[in-house]
C-alpha cells in the first residue's frame, strides 16, 4: 500500500496529473517531433540534389542501427505522449464545458490554435499511411523493392514514382498544410507552455512560429509538386 | 432604438433552461446594457412576470460581479470592458441579442443569467495570499520593490475575478485568472518566500475546479475587461515547472 | 439608554496605549471557545474577520455578493492616508489628527481621530506586507500625493484603483484563513435581524440569497461591517447592494442610530442621462487640479461649449473663491453646482451639469502631459457620454457618495447593545460631519485591524456571557418576523415594482434632504416619505418565491429598510438647526454661504433610539469635548 501511495505521490506522476505539467510534456515532446521534421526535410530535400545523395544518405540511416534504432524508439515515445497527452488534455477540455454557447463568436483565437486536435489527427493518418508507403512499403511494393545501380535501396525512385501519383501527391500536400497549421501555432504555443515568454518576445516567437511552419510547408511540399510538374524525373532506366 | 433580445432563462440549477424571447422597446443609446435589462425586468415585472436574474454590483467595472455573455462574447465585443460599462450606442436599432451565461463546468449556472464562482475563491484559498498575520509587518519602506516589479505587479493584480477569461476561453480554462494572482504575488519580494508552494497548491486545486487546460488560444486575453495579458500565462507555467523541478 | 463614549483621558497621544493596556485579555486557549459573527467583506469586514481568526476566535462571516471579494470597498479609487511623512512635507499624527477634526467640522471624537491617525501608519505596512501594488517612486520606496485639498503629501495609492487592491489584500488574508478553518464563510446570505438576548446581542438571522432559507447563528458577538447607507437617494456612487439594512434592524433592536444627516456629496461625478439612469459614476477629484468648473453666463443658454465666448463664461469657484478656486472642498464646489443650475445656468441633459474645461491646461501642459495624468479617467468618461474630454469640456454634477452617519459606537467600538459592535461606513465614524478624501479607507482597515482584535477581546473577558444556542425563542421569534416580511412582501400582489418606488423616494430625498436642506423641505420630505412607504405596502409588486434566488425580493426587503431610514435622516436633518460638513441648511449659513456651526447647541453626536413602529424615536445627545484643536469657522475665501 505504501508504495502505491508512495508511486501516485511521485513528483512525476503528480506533474503530469496537472494541467501544467502534461502541458509540458505535449510541449517537449512537440519540440522534438519539430526537430524531426525539420531534420527529415532537410534529409529528403537532398532529392533534388540527384539520386545519388538521397540513395546515400538511406543507406547510411539504414545501416547504422546504433542512431536509427534508437531514434525511431525515441521517435515512437514521443508521438506516443503527444498522442496521450493530447487526447487527455481535449477529453478533459470538452468535460470543462458541458453546455455550449448558443450564439458561438471568437475573438483573436487563430484558426490554428483552434483545430490542433483535428490537424493533429490529419497528421496522425498520414504518419499512418506515410510509413506504410516509403517505410514498410506495403501500400505500394512495386515501388519499395527497387534498387540503384549499387544496389541500395532506391529512395529516389520510390519517392518520384510515389508523388507521380495525383491522389498520393494530393494527400501529402493537404498533410503538410495542416503540418503547417499545427505548427504555426504549436511553435509558439511550446514556449508559452514551458513558460518562455514573454510581452517582450511574443511578437517574435509568434513571426518566428508562422515562418518556420511556411518553411516547412514549402520544403515539404515543393517534392510533390516537383514531382508533379516533372521538375524530378525518374532515373534512366525506371519506368512507371 | 428597438431590439430583440434572446435571454438564457433557467429556474434554478437543476432547472434544464433555455431560451425566452423579449422586445426590448424605446431604449436610449446612453443606457448601459444592464440598465437596458432594468427596462426590460421592469416591463416584465409590470406584466406578473420576474425580473431577469443577473449579477451586477458596482456597475463602475471594478467588482467583477457582472457577467454576461453578449452574443457569444463574454462582456460584449467592446474590448476592455465589462458588461456594466457597455453602453447601447454600441448596438443598433433592430439588433438581435444573445445573452447567455457564463458556460463553464466549474460555474454551474445558479438561476437565469447568474453563475457560481466560488471555486475562484476556493483557488485563492489554496495559496492566493502572503502569509503575513495582523501586526507582524516590517516598516513599509524597509523593503524597496523596484518600479518596474512594482507596476507589472499591479498590472496582474488588477484583475476583477470576473471569469470572462474562463467563459472566453474554448476549453473553459481558468489559467488567466490564476496566472494574475500567481504573478501578482510572485513578482514582488512581499510573495516570494512562499512562490513554489504557492503556485503548485493553486493549480492543483484549479484543476480539481474542473476548468479545462490552456492550450495558448488567448482568447482569454481578449475577452479580459481589465487586459490581463497571457504573458502572465507563462510567467505561471515557469512559476510552476520551477517550483516543480526544484530539488 | 446610557451613552458612555467609554473614551480614555490623559494625554491624547497616550491614550490608546494606555487603553490597551488596561483592557482584559482572553487567554489564548480559550479564544477558540468565542464565535464572533462578521456580517460584511469590506475592508472593515474582511480585515476583521482575517484578524480575528488569526487570533484564534472561531469566526462567521456574511456577505450578500457572491463573493467577499466584491464588497463595495472594491470601488474605491483615489488612495489611503497614512501620516507616514515618508516626503519631509512636515506631516505626523498629529497633523492628520488635526486635519482630521477640523475636516469634519469639529463633530467628531477626538479620542477616536487620534487612534485612528497613530495607526494609519501600521495600515500600510500590513498592506504592504501582503502585497498591495502600491504606487512606487524610482528608488523602489512608496509614492504619495496630495488629495482633497490637504497641504502634506500623505495619500498612498494603487493607481485609481486603491479601493480595490487593499480590499484583495484583505481579501486574501481572510481567504488563507478561511483555508485553515478560521473563518467560515456564507457569500450570498443577507443578515437579516440581529438577536439579543438578556441585553446582549448573540446572534443574527440571514437568509440565503439562493434558497432562501432562513436561518440563525449564534455567537459571542456580532460585528457589523455592512458598509454605508447611501443608496436610500437611490442615486449614488454606491454600488447597487449597498442598504441600510443590517444597520437599520440593528436600530430596531436597541441600537442608537447616530447623525443620519451626516452625507458626503461628491463634486465630480458624471451627471444623469435620463430616467433610466441606474448608478453615479465618481470621476476622481483630481480632475479639480487642472480641470476649470464654469458655465455660460447667460441662464440657459444653449450653444456649444465651443461657441461660448471667454466673456460670456462664469468661472464660479475663481470668482467666488480667489485664492482656492477650483481646488474648494468638496461640500463647497458642490453646493455651487446645485445654486448654479438653479439659476438655470446648468449644461447637459435636464440643465444639471457643470463644465469641467481641460482646454486651458492642454494649452499649458500639453494634450500627452494632461493624458498622462488623466487619461484612464477621460476614457472613462467617454465610454460612459461617448465624448471626448480632449475636444469638448466634461461635464459633471455632484452625487451622494459616502455617509458619515451610522450606528452610535463607543471607544470601544461597540454599540450600545453590549456585543454589537460596529466597523467601517457603518458606524458613525471617526468622520464627524464630513469625510477627508481617502480617509474611509484608513478607518474601515483600522477598526477591522487594529482596533477590534483588542476591544473585543476585552468584551469577552469582562463580560458574563451565559451559553445560548439557536433554539433559544429569541431566535426563533426573530426568524419568524423574517420569514413574516418576506411573506408580506410576496403577497402585496400590488401594481408597481420596487424599483419604481426606490425612485420615488430618492427623488424626495435628493430634492428636499440632499445638498442643501431647510426646515420647510425637510417638513415635506417627512410628511411623503410615510406616504410613499404606505403606498409601498399597499401596492408593491414582487414576483416570483421565497424559495429561489429572488432579484426582486432582495430588492423589496431594502428598499422598505430604506423608506424607514429615510425618514430617521430627515429628521435628524431637520432637528440639527445649524450647518457642519456635509449637512447643510440654507437657514443656517454666513454671509459667503459658508456653511454656519452652531457650537453652543449641536456640538454633540446626535443618537437616536427606535422607540416602536408608530413613535417618535428618541434622540440622545453624545457631548463632544475639543481638548486640543478649538473649534473654528472654516473659510476658503
Ligand atoms: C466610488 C467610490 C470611491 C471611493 N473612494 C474612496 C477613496 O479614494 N478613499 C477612501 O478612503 N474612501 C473612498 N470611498 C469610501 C470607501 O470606499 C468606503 O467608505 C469603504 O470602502 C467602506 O468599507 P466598509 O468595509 O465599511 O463597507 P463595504 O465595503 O461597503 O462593505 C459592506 C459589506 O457588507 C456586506 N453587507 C451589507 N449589507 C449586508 C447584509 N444585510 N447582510 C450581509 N452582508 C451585508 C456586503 O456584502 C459587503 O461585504 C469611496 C467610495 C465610493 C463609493
Ligand atoms: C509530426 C507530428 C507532430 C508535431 C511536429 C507536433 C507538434 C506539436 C507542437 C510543437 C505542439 C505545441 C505544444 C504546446 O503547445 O506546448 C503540439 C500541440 C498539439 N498537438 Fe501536435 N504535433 C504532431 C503530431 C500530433 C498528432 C499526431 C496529434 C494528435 C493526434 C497532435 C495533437 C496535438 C494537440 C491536440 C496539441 C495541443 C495544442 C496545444 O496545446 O497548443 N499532434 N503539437
Ligand atoms: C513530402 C514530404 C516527405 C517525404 C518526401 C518523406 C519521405 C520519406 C521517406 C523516403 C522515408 C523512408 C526513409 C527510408 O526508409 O529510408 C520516410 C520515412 C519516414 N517519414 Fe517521411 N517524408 C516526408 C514527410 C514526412 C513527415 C511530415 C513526417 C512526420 C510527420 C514524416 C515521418 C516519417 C517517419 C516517421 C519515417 C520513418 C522513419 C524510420 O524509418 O524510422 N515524413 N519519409
Ligand atoms: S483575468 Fe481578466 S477576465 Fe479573468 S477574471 Fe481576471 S479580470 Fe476577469
Ligand atoms: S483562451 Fe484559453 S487556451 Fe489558454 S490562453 Fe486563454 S486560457
Ligand atoms: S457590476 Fe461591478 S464590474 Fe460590472
Amino acid at each position: 500500500m505504501e508504495a502505491v501511495a508512495s508511486v501516485q505521490n511521485h513528483w512525476l506522476l503528480r506533474t503530469w496529473k496537472s494541467s501544467i505539467g502534461a502541458k509540458a510534456v505535449m510541449a517537449v515532446t512537440g519540440l522534438a517531433l519539430f526537430g524531426f521534421v525539420v531534420m527529415h526535410m532537410l534529409g529528403n530535400l537532398q532529392v533534388f540534389l540527384g539520386q545519388e545523395h538521397i540513395n546515400r544518405y538511406g543507406h547510411f540511416l539504414k545501416n547504422a542501427p546504433e542512431i536509427l534504432w534508437p531514434a525511431r524508439l525515441g521517435l515512437l515515445a514521443f508521438v506516443g505522449l503527444h498522442i496521450l497527452s493530447a487526447f487527455r488534455l481535449s477529453l478533459e477540455n470538452q468535460a470543462a464545458r458541458p453546455v455550449q454557447y448558443a450564439h458561438q463568436a471568437t475573438i483573436q483565437a487563430s484558426v490554428a490554435s483552434r483545430y490542433m486536435l483535428l490537424s493533429g489527427m490529419v497528421l496522425l493518418a498520414f504518419i499512418a499511411y506515410h510509413l506504410a508507403h516509403f517505410t514498410l512499403g506495403m501500400t505500394h511494393p512495386e515501388h519499395f523493392h527497387l534498387v540503384d545501380a549499387q544496389g541500395r535501396h532506391d529512395i529516389y525512385s520510390m519517392v518520384i514514382l510515389g508523388f507521380q501519383n495525383v491522389w498520393v501527391s494530393g494527400f501529402y500536400i493537404l498533410a503538410m498544410l495542416c503540418l503547417g497549421m499545427h505548427l504555426s501555432h504549436g511553435v509558439s504555443s511550446l514556449f508559452q507552455s514551458l513558460g518562455l515568454n514573454s510581452a517582450k518576445y511574443r511578437p517574435t516567437l509568434q513571426l518566428g512560429s508562422r515562418a518556420f511552419a511556411a518553411l516547412i510547408v514549402i520544403g515539404n511540399c515543393s517534392m510533390p509538386i516537383a514531382v508533379l510538374t516533372g521538375c524530378l524525373k525518374l532515373p534512366a532506366g525506371v519506368t512507371p | 432604438m428597438n431590439l430583440t433580445l434572446q435571454v438564457w432563462r433557467q429556474k434554478n440549477k437543476d432547472d434544464r433552461g433555455g431560451f425566452v424571447t423579449y422586445e426590448a422597446k424605446d431604449i436610449s443609446p446612453d443606457m448601459s446594457f444592464l440598465e437596458m435589462l432594468d427596462v426590460v425586468s421592469e416591463e416584465l415585472q409590470k406584466r406578473g412576470e420576474e425580473p431577469i436574474a443577473f449579477d451586477h454590483d458596482c456597475r463602475e467595472g471594478i467588482c467583477g460581479m457582472c457577467s454576461l455573455v453578449i452574443n457569444g462574447i463574454p462582456h460584449g465585443s467592446e474590448r476592455a470592458t465589462t458588461t456594466c460599462q457597455l453602453h447601447m450606442r454600441k448596438f443598433k436599432d433592430g439588433d438581435t441579442i444573445t445573452i447567455e451565461p457564463w458556460r463553464a463546468r466549474a460555474f454551474p449556472v445558479v438561476r437565469d443569467l447568474v453563475v457560481d464562482r466560488s471555486a475562484f475563491d476556493r483557488i485563492i484559498q489554496a495559496g492566493g495570499f502572503v502569509s503575513v498575520a495582523t501586526g507582524g509587518a516590517p516598516e513599509a519602506n524597509s523593503l524597496p520593490v523596484p518600479k518596474k516589479d512594482a507596476d507589472k505587479a499591479f498590472e496582474a493584480a488588477a484583475c476583477i475575478g470576473c471569469g470572462a477569461c474562463v467563459a472566453a476561453c474554448k476549453n473553459a480554462s481558468a489559467m488567466l485568472f490564476v496566472a494574475a494572482k500567481v504573478s501578482h504575488l510572485a513578482l514582488l519580494p512581499q510573495g516570494k518566500a512562499e512562490s513554489a508552494e504557492r503556485v503548485k497548491n493553486m493549480v492543483e486545486q484549479m484543476d480539481k475546479e474542473g476548468f479545462g487546460n490552456c492550450t495558448n488560444q488567448s482568447e482569454c486575453e481578449a475577452a479580459c475587461p481589465k487586459e490581463i495579458p497571457v504573458d502572465f500565462i507563462a510567467l505561471m507555467n515557469r512559476e510552476f515547472l520551477k517550483a516543480t523541478l526544484k530539488a | 439608554m446610557k451613552l458612555e463614549s467609554k473614551a480614555p483621558s490623559g494625554p491624547i497621544e497616550t491614550r490608546w496605549e494606555r487603553h490597551k493596556f488596561e483592557m482584559k485579555l482572553v487567554n489564548p486557549a480559550n479564544k477558540r471557545k468565542f464565535t464572533v459573527l462578521v456580517v460584511g467583506s469590506g475592508l472593515a469586514g474582511a480585515s476583521a474577520a482575517a484578524s480575528l481568526a488569526e487570533l484564534g476566535y472561531n469566526v462567521e462571516c456574511f456577505c450578500f455578493q457572491d463573493s467577499p471579494r466584491r464588497a463595495h470597498s472594491i470601488a474605491a479609487q483615489g488612495g489611503i492616508n497614512a501620516a507616514k511623512n515618508y516626503r519631509n512635507d512636515g506631516d505626523s499624527i498629529y497633523r492628520l489628527f488635526y486635519d482630521t477634526v477640523k475636516g469634519g467640522d469639529f463633530r467628531a471624537r477626538e479620542s477616536n481621530v487620534y487612534r485612528l491617525a497613530q495607526l494609519s501608519v501600521n495600515i500600510i505596512d500590513q498592506c504592504v506586507a501582503q502585497g498591495v501594488p502600491f504606487a512606487r517612486e524610482y528608488g523602489g520606496l512608496l509614492d504619495t500625493r496630495s488629495f482633497g485639498g490637504t497641504q502634506v503629501s500623505r495619500t498612498f495609492y494603487a493607481r485609481g484603483q486603491t479601493g480595490q487592491q487593499l480590499l484583495l489584500g484583505a481579501y486574501q488574508a481572510l481567504e488563507k484563513n478561511i483555508a485553515s478553518g478560521g473563518v467560515k464563510m456564507h457569500p450570498r446570505t443577507e443578515m437579516l435581524d440581529v438577536v439579543v438576548i438578556d441585553g446582549q446581542a448573540r446572534g443574527i438571522v440571514t437568509r440565503d440569497l439562493v434558497t432562501g432559507e432562513v436561518k440563525s447563528w449564534a455567537g459571542h458577538a456580532v460585528v457589523l461591517a455592512t458598509g454605508g447607507y447611501g443608496n436610500v437617494f437611490y442615486l449614488s456612487t454606491n454600488a447597487k447592494g449597498s442598504n441600510v439594512t443590517a444597520t437599520w434592524r440593528a436600530y430596531k433592536k436597541g441600537a442608537a442610530f447616530a447623525n443620519p444627516c451626516y452625507t458626503q456629496i461628491h463634486p465630480t461625478c458624471i451627471p444623469v442621462s435620463g430616467d433610466h439612469q441606474s448608478k453615479l459614476t465618481l470621476m476622481s477629484e483630481s480632475l479639480r487640479n487642472d480641470g476649470r468648473v464654469w458655465v455660460p453666463k447667460n441662464p440657459g443658454d444653449k450653444r456649444s461649449p465651443k461657441d461660448i465666448p471667454e466673456g460670456e463664461r462664469d468661472y464660479y469657484l475663481e470668482r467666488r473663491y480667489p485664492s482656492f478656486g477650483n481646488l474648494v472642498p468638496r461640500d463647497v464646489a458642490s453646493r455651487n453646482a446645485k445654486t448654479v443650475c438653479e439659476e438655470g445656468k446648468g449644461v447637459g441633459p435636464g440643465g444639471l451639469g457643470v463644465y469641467l474645461d481641460f482646454s486651458d491646461a492642454i494649452k499649458r501642459l500639453g494634450k500627452n502631459v494632461v493624458a498622462e495624468r488623466y487619461g484612464n479617467l477621460f476614457e472613462m468618461y467617454e465610454r460612459i457620454t461617448d465624448e471626448n474630454p480632449y475636444e469638448v469640456p466634461m461635464r459633471i454634477y455632484p452625487a451622494i457618495h459616502y455617509t458619515m452617519g451610522g450606528l452610535w459606537v463607543d471607544y470601544n467600538l461597540m454599540s450600545n447593545v453590549p456585543g454589537l459592535h460596529v466597523l467601517g461606513e457603518a458606524n458613525f465614524s471617526d468622520h464627524g460631519a464630513n469625510r477627508l478624501g481617502a480617509s474611509a479607507l484608513m478607518q474601515g482597515l483600522a477598526d477591522g485591524y487594529f482596533v477590534i482584535p483588542y476591544t473585543i477581546g476585552h468584551y469577552f473577558a469582562s463580560s458574563k456571557i451565559a451559553p445560548v444556542t439557536t433554539d433559544h425563542p429569541e431566535f426563533k421569534k426573530a426568524e419568524e418576523d423574517v420569514k413574516a416580511q418576506t411573506k408580506k412582501l410576496l403577497s402585496v400582489k400590488g401594481k408597481r415594482t420596487v424599483d419604481s418606488f426606490h425612485k420615488e423616494l430618492g427623488h424626495v430625498m435628493w430634492d428636499d434632504v440632499g445638498m442643501a436642506r431647510s426646515e420647510k423641505s425637510l417638513k415635506r420630505a417627512i410628511e411623503k416619505i410615510p406616504q410613499i412607504r404606505e403606498e409601498f405596502w399597499k401596492n408593491v409588486n414582487v414576483p416570483g418565491e421565497d424559495a429561489n434566488l429572488n432579484v426582486a425580493l432582495e430588492k423589496a426587503g431594502r428598499v422598505a429598510d430604506f423608506l424607514e431610514f429615510g425618514e430617521l435622516l430627515a429628521l435628524d436633518a431637520l432637528t440639527r438647526n445649524e450647518s457642519c460638513g456635509g449637512h447643510f441648511r440654507e437657514e443656517f449659513q454666513t454671509e459667503e454661504g459658508e456653511a454656519q456651526r452652531d457650537d453652543q447647541n449641536y456640538c454633540h453626536a446626535a443618537a437616536w433610539e427606535y422607540k416602536g413602529a408608530n413613535a417618535k424615536p428618541e434622540l440622545h445627545k453624545e457631548a463632544l469635548a475639543f481638548e486640543y484643536v478649538k473649534p473654528a469657522q472654516r473659510s476658503y475665501k
